[in-house]
């Protein structure tokens, strides 16, 4: 086993990685120290961007630049990755979950006809085999997975896997072959921003503030947010509270929407269906506050106040913004 | 133009699952079973399609064992014309690769136009097979799309999928596959008029002969199943809300160091 572990670098699409890949590195890394491997396609990858990946300890960095990368066809991106994955014979190729890299990864699977691994949140080493934990069944279990052939590829839980620590001045060797783009059955035609909250992504946060049924309406939604605001958070909402037209869907946490995994969830007004857990049951911390001392969430809450969230969240949000403060 | 739908059976989220006496796979005794929630959309998809053209056929295809007849048969009732069951104890330890390779061996051999799959099926969260079976048949993909529409002439669809910050929309040339992210449609429920009919619709059995060829071994496999470790319990911090408030806000501090 002396190839090298790669890691697909996922970007914020303006030439940076994105800080996920700080787990994704660290975790290639605790596999296979010294033989990790950076493999970024991008329309355009900057300075800084290739600086950091250096400093969260790849060794190397293999730069696939070319225009037609953006926005992302996983036809075109497959047919240069897998090139190169013909000429270098990597032993693993890591991703982290998001929406591109699921699809991403699964189709070069399919190109390279190995196994995939998708959303894992742990590896072990046994002898010359790779062995995956996975969640599965609503995360009410964990399946080991492993691999008849190399590359490995799995993507990688965001917010499991202990990142690494940027160590200034070490840099890796870059590497910028020729990028060949095949051309795309599919034609862009427009990307639609959505209305930003001004506060972080679901998947990405380290603290997320999740509403549900409790809330009443979407009029209270505001103060989450106001919350979110002082402490960073991302705001999300259970399912109860999306198909009741609150929300919109894409703040949905659960087996139906986002799975998260943060380091501190706070619920306010969730009940905790099994489908809300599948969704967050990997957090750190969970914190919940309902009314009904009977809601499931209390079960799986590391700390649960028994109380009205309309009372609740000023005082936590004033409480907040005093410990912050100091 | 005909439009095949993937779907796959899973248990139903509230269902209670135990691992088996081999310690790979889930005791099946006593599970009810549904159609994977992300598969609705899909299957609600192509009727829609289906009924904005006036014309065209829908067939759903799963595969695994006989249960599937089941799930089959409430695609059929929410009014997908017929069905394929691939249906055959050499696909029992099926991975992604190899259940996608079955299923695009059906999808040329029924020339589908157009083939929609769920985002992903809820008992092994992979979502892998649409991105597959777009790699295996050399079609584009769009992931997560929450709208589509067919161009007239059915030469084409537009896409808009879900990325994060936003939705892409995109022009694929058909054939394509796509997947079903919630917030496309709303499912419809079948009438009893649906369910009726559909005992008199057709579901095909396929075995892995049928579609030319053995199957080749799974590249991915279970190699232990186990019950997620009980968390620790937990504390529910007493007293009036001021209080349990900033009690709370130390103990996310100093104990849980999580703010």
């Amino acid at each position: 086993m002396a190839g090298a572990f790669w890691c697909i670098v996922e970007d914020d699409r303006n030439g940076s990685p994105k800080k996920v890949m700080a787990e994704v590195i660290g975790e290639a890394a605790r596999l296979a120290p010294g033989r990790v491997e950076a493999v970024w396609l991008t329309d355009k990858a900057s300075e800084a961007g290739l600086k950091q990946l250096g400093e969260w300890g790849a060794a190397r960095v293999v730069l696939l630049e070319n225009a037609a990368f953006a926005p992302y066809r996983s036809e075109v991106w497959v047919a240069a990755a897998a090139e190169l994955a013909g000429k270098e014979a990597p032993q693993a190729i890591l991703a982290p979950v998001t929406s591109r890299q699921r699809e991403f990864v699964a189709r070069l699977a399919a190109r390279l006809g190995v196994g995939l691994a998708a959303d894992c949140v742990g590896f072990a080493l046994e002898g010359d085999k790779l062995v995956a934990t996975r969640p599965v069944y609503a995360g009410k279990l964990l399946s080991k997975v492993t691999w008849a052939k190399a590359p490995w590829v799995a993507t990688l839980r965001p917010n499991v896997f202990r990142p690494a620590e940027a160590q200034p001045g070490k840099t890796a060797s870059v590497e910028r072959p020729a990028a060949t783009a095949v051309g795309a059955q599919m034609k862009f035609v427009e990307r639609r921003e959505e209305v930003s909250t001004g506060l972080p992504e679901l998947t990405e946060a380290e603290t997320v503030i999740s509403g549900g049924r409790g809330m009443k309406g979407p009029e209270n939604y505001v103060i989450l947010e106001d919350l979110g605001r002082v402490i960073g958070a991302a705001v999300g909402a259970s399912r109860a509270a999306v198909d009741a037209g609150w929300r919109p869907h894409r703040f949905q946490i659960g087996q139906t929407g986002r799975t998260i995994s943060p380091k501190l969830y706070l619920g306010f007004g969730v009940s905790g269906a099994i489908q809300h857990l599948a969704g967050m049951r990997t957090s750190k911390v969970i914190v919940a506050i309902n009314k009904d001392p009977e809601a499931p969430i209390f079960k799986i809450a590391d700390y649960g106040i028994v109380a009205d969230l309309f009372e609740v969240v000023p005082e936590l949000t004033k409480e907040f913004k005093k410990l912050l403060e100091k | 133009m005909k439009i095949l739908v993937t779907i796959k059976q899973v248990p139903d989220t509230a269902t209670q699952v135990k691992v088996a006496a081999d310690g790979k796979t889930i005791d099946t005794t006593g599970i009810t079973w549904i159609v994977s929630p992300y598969d609705e959309f899909a299957v609600e998809e192509a009727l829609r399609i289906k009924e904005k053209r006036g014309q065209g056929e829908v067939v759903a295809v799963s595969l695994g064992p006989d249960r599937v007849k089941e799930a089959l048969r409430s695609c059929l009732a929410m009014g997908c014309d017929r069905a394929i069951h691939l249906n055959d104890p050499a696909w029992a330890a099926a991975d992604t690769l190899a259940t996608a390779r079955a299923l695009a061996a059906v999808i040329k051999q029924e020339s589908a136009q157009l083939v929609l799959c769920g985002r992903q099926a809820i008992d092994d969260d992979m979502g892998a097979v649409t991105a597959q079976l777009a790699e295996l048949l050399g079609w584009p993909c769009a992931y997560w799309i929450m709208e589509e529409t067919i161009d007239a002439d059915a030469k084409s669809v537009r896409a808009a999928r879900q990325v994060e910050g936003g939705l892409e929309v995109f022009d694929l040339p058909l054939p394509a596959v796509l997947a079903a992210q919630k917030g496309l449609n709303e499912p419809r429920y079948p009438t009893l008029k649906g369910i009726m009919g559909a005992k008199k619709k057709e579901i095909k059995d396929l075995k892995a002969s049928d579609l030319g060829g053995a199957v080749e071994p799974s590249q991915l496999s279970v190699v232990g199943l186990q019950a997620l470790p009980p968390r620790p319990p937990g504390r529910i911090i007493q007293g009036d809300v001021p209080t349990a408030v900033k009690e709370l806000v130390r103990s996310l501090r100093e104990d849980a160091k999580a703010i």
